[in-house]
Order: structure tokens, then sequence, then C-alpha cells
């Protein structure tokens, strides 16, 4: 085996003098990097290869290497530093979800953590979760195959992730008899791609991960090349700190420190610039101001912190300042605002339900969002835009974001602290999304809400009446439309003033453009929510019998109306009860499968967990249910 | 305007420093599992710098199988009354009425007095988080673990049901009766350990130093009598110049015959050594893949 010099094995400084040893090690800086490539690119045997070189091989796990060699390498007697990092297939087939794998080894100059992607399944969501703590991308490219589609799927996520430094290891060189040529035509191919996408700068390096060729030290294999051989590229390439310094000051609160009424300190992690006690700084979004007074630290007050570090820092004023706001430069605020155009990588098997709510969690904050239909979605392959109406696992896609409060915020282009985000759903607490806030929309901004002179509790006060929802849910022909019907003819005997919305008739103007699928009904719920909204502003008491199956569209509608007046009416009828009454046939055409996404059928309905009022059509005439709702209503 | 480098300790301790916030900040009632070894100490060390000059606002839990070594009790007290922190400790009663212990028992000590010692501590009081000091350099199953780790309401670790951390944002959301194992330290090496804890001058355990202490052979580990519980079948205890590289039960864990008796020949010795950090516990000679199983079971 031609294996190179192994100057990074021991350091004669460990044995010499330990104590000159450590203090040289205490400066060392941190490189975290992705390998990006498959299992036949040499990827485990390129990170093997590293881990063997810089020494994070001990004696048994070599004996056991060589013992996993012979047994099932694919390298004869040599050693295949592959089985080092693998050993992920047997989870794979457990069926345990791996998304990324961390490795760490070190030189005399750096720590670095690799993220470790495997397999082809599940590829674009791994590798964006093992790329946004990367600074640092290797792409791996196998010298006898060229560019493949994978590389620009690679080459894209890298971009899109905002990597800004980018390795081109061109492996396998001892298969095409280390050939100048074949390494210049892969070069000059990649930089007409790179251009392409916007990746403005990498660096390309031919290696043999399974020889040694170029890793830690110039190859006498390949003459030709007198470029940076991998390793000692790894330690010299510029860290982050210059760039993340060189901002303005941004901190996102994440803990307010308050042992007793004499201290009020705010702890967070600095996202970017440096803070100095004595600066000015502005408090996001509430825009308050004030000065530094202290950089507290266990170890004694501090006169300088910076990006990267986390702190805990005291103001010299008396102001609001709580988990999830921004302590900023005074001179350089953040820009604050509600909508966003984003760029979303979707996580879940469920798929994106645009206005659905979602969390979406963005530095120290959560808020509510809705995401709106994408504007497109984009084939990581060919970077081409297809239209879609919502994204599946895996997809990425662009789309309109709203929330349902002003954050402070920065493009994720530059910084991805304040600009990255994920989205959680309310029901499972799932990671359904990772997104990029790509800039924010003018439209929130110039549209102010009118404050009208005439306000809705003079309209409710004319009327003599509480204005108030009751929202009928249940399934097809559990008797919501029937109940709702003797209600409003109570209601209106008592003078009341009324609104009767029913699901049919709704979708015959209003939602007529939506059909069944899970996403129309969401919109078809929120659309309905908006009109319920506006009629109890307008003071009227507002009936609705919509099958609305969803826990998390009655939940988005519940947080619409003002507390207190929302009205959940669980009309609880066994299916097979309803399915026997089968009103308007429509059961019969689901079970015939003329009817998709029918519910109880081929679609879920989610029963009520806390319903203001459950009826139960079994025990109760319709009459009866409309009584007790009434009385619920009008103590 | 000038920068500054930050080292990779540094950017360590922010993170861990970040990822203890966080925890403290979302949960209810958050715990740290404290077993005394040194990568307890340097999680502790890391809490108490990430909330001052407030103590850390939790507790310390000790889930205690009584056989540890005696140094670690006398640290373990003094570690929590410097931090100005409850501490908690948890046997569990089956256990100790059964008389459970690693010379008759084998795998049934750790599961009883560990994996369930530490299902009963948790709900007993309540905790949604408990913080532990894993790393995931430790061994090829932790690489891929992810720093929250969530577990059912009856502690099964779901594999297939993990989520993913991107950036800095970790989601610790759960529904009632669900908790969260959450790893500060996971992407700290053995060397950082060490390195900090000579670097912060942080107190650990005599027992990582050289000493002459008394010893017997079994099974090709060296193990210390460190107690009168330790049955001597004829055997003669021989003191012999030994230290611990990891720490648990005294007569499941194995020490290394050394003469490093500073902190840096610790870490000297370390350097030079070549033979991985889990060799001396017997846990995990058992069977192959063991750690995963154990982690399914509920073991941190």
């Amino acid at each position: 085996m031609n294996t190179q010099d192994p100057i990074y094995k021991t350091d004669a400084l460990i044995a010499e003098n330990i104590e000159q040893y450590l203090e040289t090690h205490q400066h060392k800086t941190m490189l975290r990097f992705i390998t990006c490539g498959s299992v036949d690119d040499g990827k485990s045997t390129l990170i093997g290869r590293l881990l063997y070189d810089s020494k994070m091989i001990f004696e048994d796990q070599l004996a056991t290497l060589e013992a996993d060699s012979k047994r099932s390498g694919t390298q004869g007697e040599e050693i295949d530093f592959a089985l080092l990092v693998d050993g992920l297939a047997a989870e794979r087939e457990q069926g345990i979800t791996i998304d990324v794998a961390y490795r760490f080894f070190t030189t005399e100059k750096r720590k670095f953590i690799v993220a470790d992607t495997p397999g082809h399944e599940q590829y674009t969501r791994n590798m964006v979760t093992g790329a946004s703590t990367a600074d640092l991308a290797v792409i791996l490219i196998d010298a006898r195959k060229g560019i493949l589609t994978q590389t620009r799927r690679h080459s894209y996520l890298v971009k899109l992730l905002g990597i800004r430094h980018v390795v081109l290891a061109v492996n396998k060189m001892d298969l095409v008899g280390y050939d100048q040529a074949v390494f210049d035509k892969i070069v000059a191919d990649y930089t007409a791609f790179a251009a392409e996408i916007g990746i403005e700068e990498f660096t390309p390096i031919p290696i043999s991960g399974f020889k040694g060729d170029n890793i830690t030290g110039p190859s006498e294999n390949t003459p030709w090349y007198d470029g940076v051989s991998l390793l000692p590229h790894l330690e010299t390439v510029e860290v982050e700190d210059s760039r993340e310094q060189a901002g303005p000051f941004r901190m996102q609160v994440q803990w307010v420190n308050r042992p007793n009424l004499d201290f009020r300190g705010f702890a967070g992690l600095v996202a970017s610039g440096q803070v100095r006690p004595g600066d000015e700084v502005r408090v996001l979004p509430s825009g308050k101001t004030s000065t530094v007074a202290r950089i507290v630290a266990l170890e004694g007050d501090r006169d300088l912190a910076v990006a990267g570090e986390s702190i805990t820092l005291t103001l010299t004023d008396e102001i609001d300042c709580s988990r999830g706001q921004v302590i900023s430069a005074a001179q350089a605020p953040l820009e604050v605002a509600d909508q966003f155009e984003s760029t979303i990588v979707w996580m879940d098997e469920q798929e994106l339900l645009p206005g659905r709510a979602y969390w979406l969690k963005i530095g120290t904050q959560t808020v509510s969002a809705t995401v709106a239909e994408p504007k497109y979605e984009v084939n990581v392959n060919t970077q081409e835009h297809l239209a879609s109406k919502t994204l599946d696992l895996n997809a990425i896609g662009v789309a309109n974001i709203t929330l349902d409060r002003e954050i402070p915020f920065a493009p994720y282009a530059e910084n991805r602290d304040l600009g990255g985000f994920i989205l959680i759903d309310k029901i499972t607490n799932h990671t359904v999304a990772a997104g990029m806030i790509n800039f924010a929309l003018r439209r929130a901004q110039n549209i102010h809400w009118q404050a009208t002179d005439i306000g809705r509790d003079h309209h409710a006060h004319m009327k003599h009446q509480k204005p108030a929802v009751v929202w009928l849910t249940g399934l097809s022909g559990s008797g919501k439309s029937t109940i709702a019907n003797i209600v409003e003819k109570k209601l209106a005997r008592m003078n009341r003033h009324t609104f009767l919305l029913d699901g049919d008739n709704v979708r015959h103007g209003l939602n007529k453009d939506l059909g069944f699928t899970e996403a129309d009904r969401v919109e078809n719920i929120r659309r309905v929510g908006e009109v319920a909204k506006l009629m109890t502003d307008a003071g009227l008491i507002v009936i609705t019998a919509f099958i609305s199956p969803f826990r998390s569209e009655r939940d988005m509608v519940r947080g619409m109306m003002h507390p207190g007046e929302f009205l959940e009416i669980f009309v609880d009828t066994p299916l097979d009860v309803a399915e026997s009454r089968d009103v308007k046939g429509l059961y019969a055409k689901a079970r015939s499968g003329q009817l998709k996404n029918f519910t109880g059928i081929d679609s879920p309905y989610e029963h009520p967990e806390a319903p203001e009022l459950r009826i139960d059509t079994t025990e109760m005439t319709p009459e009866e249910a409309a009584d007790l709702i009434i009385a619920r209503l009008i103590p | 305007m000038d920068s500054k480098t930050l080292t990779h300790l540094q950017r360590l301790e922010a993170e861990s420093i970040h990822i203890l916030r966080e925890v403290v900040a979302e949960a209810e009632n958050p715990v740290m599992l404290y077993s005394v070894g040194k990568d307890s100490a340097v999680m502790l060390h890391l809490a108490k710098k990430a909330f001052y000059p407030a103590p850390p606002p939790f507790p310390l839990l000790h889930v205690d199988t009584t056989w540890k070594f005696q140094e670690m009790y006398k640290l373990r007290d003094k570690a929590a009354k410097d931090a100005g922190m409850e501490l908690l400790v948890y046997q569990n009663p089956e256990a100790q009425e059964r008389g459970i212990n690693p010379f008759d028992h084998g795998g049934l000590h750790t599961d009883m007095w560990k994996t369930e010692g530490l299902k009963q501590a948790l709900d007993k009081y309540g905790f949604d988080a408990a913080f532990g000091g894993a790393r995931r350099d430790e061994e090829k199953a932790r690489a891929k673990e992810r720093v929250f780790s969530f577990r059912s309401a009856n502690h099964r670790w779901d594999p297939k049901n993990q989520r993913p951390e991107l950036w800095r944002l970790y989601n610790a959301r759960k529904a009632k009766g669900e908790s969260v194992r959450v790893f500060p330290i996971s992407n700290w090496t053995e060397l950082d350990i060490w390195q900090y804890i000579h670097l912060e001058g942080i107190e650990i355990v005599p027992l990582y130093f050289s000493a002459p202490r008394p010893t017997v052979v079994r099974d090709g580990l060296i193990l210390m009598v460190d107690d009168d519980r330790f049955p001597l079948n004829g055997e003669e205890p021989v003191m012999r110049s030994v230290r611990f590289r990891t720490l648990g039960c005294y007569p499941l864990t194995g020490a290394v015959e050394s003469e490093a008796k500073t902190l840096p020949e610790v870490i000297q010795e370390m350097l030079l050594t070549t033979t991985s950090e889990r060799q001396g516990r017997a846990i995990d000679h058992d069977q192959a893949a063991s750690m995963e199983k154990k982690k399914q079971e509920g073991y941190f």
C-alpha cells in the first residue's frame, strides 16, 4: 500500500514536552465539514482514511478493522477504511432513521467535525441537515465517471445551504492511471456548472482515498499537480470568525437571567458582530434602546464578546426584553416583518398543507405560521422550476409564509441564525421542514389594519346580543345540518340575529374552486373561518355545519375568534350509524370507490379533544340537541 | 475591526451552553444526570457558566447503584454543594431489596440499578428533560445520536421517530408524558474533555490519577478492591500503581497500570495510548451493538 508518510500520526512533542503540546493545542481552531457523495464514490473510504491518517484509530479498532477487512472488505488483503465508518447498513435494515453521523478527528492545527450523510434514500433531507452546520463541503467525484446528476444535486444543496468553501475531490485517480487529462476535463466541466448555480469558488484536488494520494501531502503519482493536498487545505482554509464578526452586533435573547431583584441578565449566543460594555443597542421588535453595561461571566466580567460565543449581558436601563427578542447594534437594527418569501425543504412523510398553521422556530423564537401554495418546486437534479400545489418528503420549493406576529430577521444568505427556521407540526410535534428566509414581502407593511369608528362592540350592542360562532363538526350524515337548522330557527324566535353557514352551500359559491384533497379542505375551513369572523365583528351569531375533519384547522379558527366566542360542538355519530343513514348516498359512492377522499372512509376524521359540547345523536333527538346548544350559548 | 479567532474549545463551550439554556427555556422540569465522571464534571462546569451568576436552575440527579467507588461519592456531594445545586440520589428500592450486585447478577445489575433506577427516578420527580454526558465519539452507535433524544411516556427510545437537527435549532416540543434526553457535550471528544479540564482547572475524581491501589485481576480486567463487599475467593489483593480511564461501578470497571499522576501526564498517556476508551468497561463487552440495545431500553 502506498501509504504517505504518516506525518499526522504521532507528535514527538507529546512524549517530549506534554505541557508545551497542550499549550499549542489550546489554540487550535475548529472546522465543520460535510462530505457529499455516495458509497460508490469512496466517501466512507475517504473519511476512514482521514481518521486513520490523523491517528484517530486505536490499536484495538485497527485489529478489528484488519480482521473485518479480510472477512468482508472489498479491498482484498488491504485495509478497507470504509469499514471504519460504515456499519450503517444494518441499522438501515432495522428501519432506524439515520440522518447524519458525525465523526471527529484532530490534527496539530484543527479539530474537525465531519457530517457523514449515508445513502441515496432521504438524501435531500439528510444532506440538508448535515450541511446546515458545515463551513465547508467536500464534493466527491469518481474520476472514472466524471460529473453526474448527483454531483449537480450535491452542489445545488451546498449552495442552497450557504456553504462558502467547496472542495472538488476527484477521487479514485489511481483507477485512471493518475491521468492529468482526466482531472483537467472534470475541473473544466465543473467550472462551467458551478458558475451556473452560483458557486463562485472551489478548490479541485486529485486524490485517492484508498491509496492515500494527495491526502496528507503531495503524491509522487501526480507530479503534474502542484496544488494543495486535502488535509493541509482543510487545516488552513479560512474559518468564519472574521466574516461573522464583521457584521453589526446581533444576539437573539435565549433566556433572561434573574437570580435576584438586583440582577437582570440577557443570555444568548452572539449571531453576528462584536459587543463591548458601553455599546449602544436596540431591542427588536420593540425598538427600545439602551447601553450594554456588563458582559458577565463566571471567570470575571469581559470587555469583548464576539459572534459564536454564548454570553450574558446586562443593560443600563430597565427595558422590556424577553426570550425571542433580538438585541442589536443601535445604529444598524434588524428588519422586522411578518411575511416572507422563503425556500423550504420538506422533511416529513405528511406533505405540506398550504394554509395550515405550523409552529415556526427561528433563533430562540417560536411563532405560528402558515405557508402559501408553493410558487414552484425545484427539481434538485436539474434545478428546473416545477409547478406544484404542495411539497412532499424531500421536496424543495419556494413559497410565501405568513406569521401571526412580526419578527426581527435577516435573509439567510446574510446570517444562518437570523434567517434559518424549522417548521413544527402542531399536533405531532415533528420537525416537518427546514426553511430559509429569502426576503420580506412589502405587502404586509403597506396594508395597515384600518381602525373603523363603529367597532364590533357597537354592532353587537345594537343587536342586544353577544356574537358567537357555533361550530358543528362531525362525520357526513351525523346530523350537523339538521341540528344547525333547528338551532337557527329557535334563535330567530328569540329575536337573535343569526347566520347559518352550511358546508354544501359555501361550496357552491365562495369555495367553488376547492376540491376535497387535504390541502383544499384546509383552505375551505380557513375561508369559512375568516367569513365567520367578519360576521361576529358585525355582531352576528354564526352557526356553521362543516365536517371540518382536522383538529389543526378547527384550532386555527378558534384562534381567529375573540376568547369565549367560539363554541366547538362535536356531533358524535358512530360511522356505522352515519353510513346507515346515508341521506345523500355519498357513503355508497365512497365505498364503491367513485368518491375519493371521503371522511371516515379513505380520509381521517380527528375527534375534538375538548369540545365545548358533545352531542351523542344516538341518545337524543335533533330537537333536544338544539336545546342543549342554545342553553350553552345563552345561559 | 480586528476579529478574534475562537478556538475549538471556545466553540464547543458556546454550543454546549446554548443547548443547556435552550432546554431550561423550553422544558418544564429539567434535571442533570450526574455520574461523577469526567464528562459529568465538564457538563456541570458548563452549566455553572451558562447560568452564572444564578446557580444552574435544575437539580443534579445521581442514579446510584450503591457500588460506585468511595471517592466518587465524596466528590459527588462536594461538587453539588460547590455549585449551589440540589442533589437528588436515587436507588432502586427493588434492587436494594433483592440485593442485586455486580458479582452475582451480571447484566441484571446494570438493568435494575441503572436502567430501571433511572426510569423510576424520572417518573418519581416528573422530569421532562434530562441532561446526559454522552459523547458521539465514544463509539460508532453514538455517532448518529441526536442532541435531543425523545422518549415515549414509558421511556422507550424510538429510533424511527427522531427529529432532524438543523443549524442551532432544537425542536423541544413534546406531548404530555413524553420526555427528552439531551446531550450537551455530544460534539466533544475525549481529548477535548481532558484539555478543557486542564484549561479550566475542573476538579475530577482522584481515581483518574495513578496511585497505589489494592487490586485483583479477573477475566483480564484489573479490578480495585474498593471495600469489603468484594468477594475474594482466596485471592490476595495486590498493590498496583493504577488509574481509571472511565468510572462506573467499581467491580465492573477495569483499571490500567500507569504512572500518570498529574493531568498533563494523564493526557500524555491518553494520546500515546493505543486502545480505545471504553475497553475498560465490562458492560460493552457483553454483546455486539449492546449500546444500541441498552439505549432502546432506556439506559443512557
